[in-house]
């Protein structure tokens, strides 16, 4: 799926994106996050512009964005879900909410529903392992989780779409 | 030394108006947010604005009591604290009400207290809490005491009078000695003795040298890297450019894992504070050394933090590990000679040079001196943070300070050390947790996580999602690894789903074995430890799952595949 927008306008977002997102010292992987933060996904033409300011090759620059999860590649979702499957929250019953959530999202593993309008992921540690089981709705960290909890939220999400 | 001591005026002074009157403190550290803190900070920022009050509503890191969260704390000018655990959204207008405004704490919600009060109805010291008082708190001492995104706070509680007195009253080979008399050893899993680490790099003449600050903290079940960012950042900071001076290294590079929000935007702030009050930079505090710090942020990677790996992350690269030697103090990140340390290790050497090294040498055991900083989380009354001594038993950790297993049941497995670290049972609950008897029991300190797991728990199951996690984060460089992990979670799939065979068994050994010799890093070398202690201390549940004649297939499992990353 490509975007509608046309090119210049995507090079335009891409150049922005670096300019004003990265975080510290121009790297491969520091131009990538910030097209990522910043534009939510790596268009095409991302991987030849930051080939290009660090003075590399496009092949390089996809052999980093394809090792860390981190990047999507095409536009992303209105909204995502992440859900921790780490061996505190999978002691807590994560499995369990995983399940719940797929079937809600008619999905069969991560990725986007079928209207593209939630992204579902699994992530390795939120980093709140001591109230687990954890997950973030749109980055926003929840813990404790249950099954009625994870349904409302997913719920309140579905409501906001027009 | 004179831009210290006005350093320190200035700090005192704007304490001052803070102190002076009502101060809220709220715990939103990553835990505390999981929980619900912003929330109940919103409210009480309406609440405070809607009745005019002049009162400071601070955010804090967490201390550490994660099951008592969204924990508020409420300090009123007599230095009297009334603490509020798990606060619900409607409490916080009563609060606001009776103990703001009336000065009448609210004791039949209160969770502890401290200061002069009286008629408390019964409720507890905080600070004798068995899970506050049986700690040994040196890195975590600012905790949720301190607003972490203001330096001044920081300084007015002694910081930064280590970095004063390394500058202008001890020499180099000093500081250098005093950490390797402390004998410190890294926190990162590794134990390596921090001082002979720090040797390599202070023996080499090169002007720019590295001191790289790990914060990757991949290992699912361990916070405290990201704690110790997020409550307490000059600590590391301070701890850092001790390092460097210890080493007359020229930079210093703070690594944390991408989306882990809190405590990168935390960091950076501190970073630009200590460069705002020449405590960075050039000629720092008007002495003649230089040091620049800087945040890199990696993508999600469980390699990423092992040390080569690490720098080929901050140079933007794949997170793969490199061949040794050269060994990074020689040939390191950008090819300069680096310094590769765990956050609590460079933290924890702005107390050694404050108290010095007999002090530390004090606390802990013969050879793993100093404290743990323990992550509990699981199937626990109290999880949460904990800072220990070394020496302290698992059993006193688990029953004294987090009030044992939930619902009367028994404990079965413990998962120390990260997911490459292994499991224990019941039977090791009075191993000493430090870095030696961590080792011989079977397990790992590792960087302090422990997972608790009571009866109910499926040992095979739990081992397969371990190894699925080692699969997943697998970089891919070493065939025995990423083809072993691979291996070794189909087999493991077989058992569950009852279609294995005693074989089996012999065939995971064999696979973990060739790991553990064809792996350059860690990974790979360690990926077995979780099929081989599980193996070794719940052979019972093995041949149970082989038996196919009990007990239902239990096949599904949700796991992440990564069909890209090769």
């Amino acid at each position: 799926m490509e975007p509608t927008t046309n090119n210049s306008d995507i090079e335009t977002q891409i150049n922005n994106a670096i300019q004003n997102n990265l975080s510290g010292r121009m790297t491969i992987l520091a131009a990538l996050l910030a097209v990522q933060d910043d534009i939510g996904y790596i268009p095409q033409k991302a991987l030849e512009i930051v080939a290009v300011l660090n003075s590399t090759t496009v092949n390089d620059v996809w052999g980093v964005a394809s090792f860390y999860p981190n990047f999507r590649f095409d536009p992303p979702t209105e909204h995502t879900i992440e859900i921790c499957w780490g061996p505190s929250c999978h002691i807590t019953g994560a499995q369990d909410i995983i399940t719940t959530c797929l079937n809600e999202l008619q999905l069969d593993t991560e990725g986007d529903t079928t209207d593209g309008f939630i992204n579902f992921k699994f992530n390795t540690c939120l980093a709140a392992c001591a109230q687990s089981p954890v997950g973030s709705v749109d980055h926003k960290i929840v813990g404790r989780l249950n099954n009625e909890k994870i349904l409302n939220l997913i719920n309140q999400l579905k409501k906001t779409k027009k | 030394m004179q831009k210290f001591i006005d350093l320190k005026n200035v700090a005192s002074e704007k304490y001052q108006q803070i102190s002076n009157k009502p101060r809220v403190r709220i715990g939103t550290d990553i835990s505390g947010v999981a929980a619900g803190s912003i929330e109940i900070s919103n409210e009480f920022a309406k609440h405070i604005s809607e009745n005019n009050l002049d009162v400071t509503l601070s955010h804090v890191g967490g201390f550490g009591l994660s099951y008592a969260e969204p924990l508020i704390d409420v300090e009123m000018t007599d230095g009297s604290r009334v603490f509020y655990s798990n606060v619900n959204i409607n409490d916080v207008k009563n609060i606001v009400q009776s103990h703001i405004i009336n000065g009448i704490p609210l004791y039949d919600i209160a969770f502890a207290y401290t200061g002069n009060l009286t008629n408390t109805n019964n409720t507890p010291q905080f600070y004798e809490l068995p899970e506050n008082k049986l700690q040994k708190k040196i890195l975590t001492q600012n905790f949720g005491e301190i607003d972490p995104t203001n330096i001044y706070e920081y300084i007015v509680k002694d910081g930064y009078s280590a970095l004063a007195k390394a500058l202008f009253e001890m020499e180099v080979d000093e500081v250098h000695k005093e950490i390797l008399d402390s004998k410190l050893r890294g926190r990162g899993g590794a134990a390596f003795p921090t001082g002979v680490k720090l040797g390599f790099l202070k023996g080499s003449n090169a002007k720019e040298k590295y001191i790289l600050c790990n914060c990757e903290e991949g290992d699912p079940g361990a916070w405290n890297d990201k704690a110790i960012l997020e409550s307490d950042p000059h600590r590391l900071i301070e701890g850092l450019i001790l390092a460097a001076i210890a080493t007359n290294a020229s930079n210093g590079v703070i690594f944390i894992r991408h989306g882990n929000d809190i405590p990168i935007e935390r960091t950076k702030e501190a970073i630009k504070s200590s460069y705002d009050n020449g405590l960075l930079g050039e000629n720092i505090l008007g002495s003649n050394f230089s040091f620049d710090a800087e945040v890199v942020l990696v993508g999600e990677s469980y390699v990423a933090g092992e040390e080569t790996a690490l720098m080929e992350a901050v140079e933007g690269k794949r997170a793969m590990p490199r061949y040794k030697p050269p060994f990074p103090a020689a040939f390191g990140v950008w090819g300069h000679p680096s310094n590769i340390n765990n956050i609590k290790t460079i933290a924890n050497l702005t107390s050694i040079i404050a108290k010095g090294s007999e002090w530390f040498t004090s606390i802990g055991t013969e050879t793993s001196t100093g404290t743990a900083i323990l992550c509990l989380s699981g199937n626990i009354n109290k999880p949460g943070l904990y800072e220990i001594e070394m020496g302290t038993t698992i059993r006193t950790v688990i029953e004294d300070i987090c009030g044992g297993i939930p619902n009367n049941k028994e404990l079965k497995l413990l998962q120390t050390g990260g997911p490459l670290g292994g499991v224990l049972n019941s039977s090791k609950l009075d191993t000493s947790i430090d870095f030696d008897s961590m080792a011989k029991a079977g397990a790992i300190l590792g960087s302090g996580g422990i997972i608790v797991a009571d009866q109910d728990v499926d040992v095979i199951d739990l081992t397969r999602m371990l190894i699925a996690f080692c699969q997943f984060e697998s970089c891919g460089k070493c065939f025995p690894c990423r083809l072993g992990n691979s291996h070794l979670l189909e087999i493991l799939n077989r058992i569950c789903g009852k279609t294995s065979t005693e074989k089996d068994i012999e065939l995971m050994r064999k696979v973990g074995t060739n790991m553990q010799q064809g792996s350059l890093c860690g990974h790979g070398q360690l990926g077995f430890n979780p099929i081989k202690s599980a193996l070794e201390y719940f052979k019972e549940d093995f041949d149970l799952a082989l038996d196919t004649s009990i007990g239902e297939p239990n096949v599904s499992i949700n796991i992440p595949t990564r069909a890209n990353r090769y």
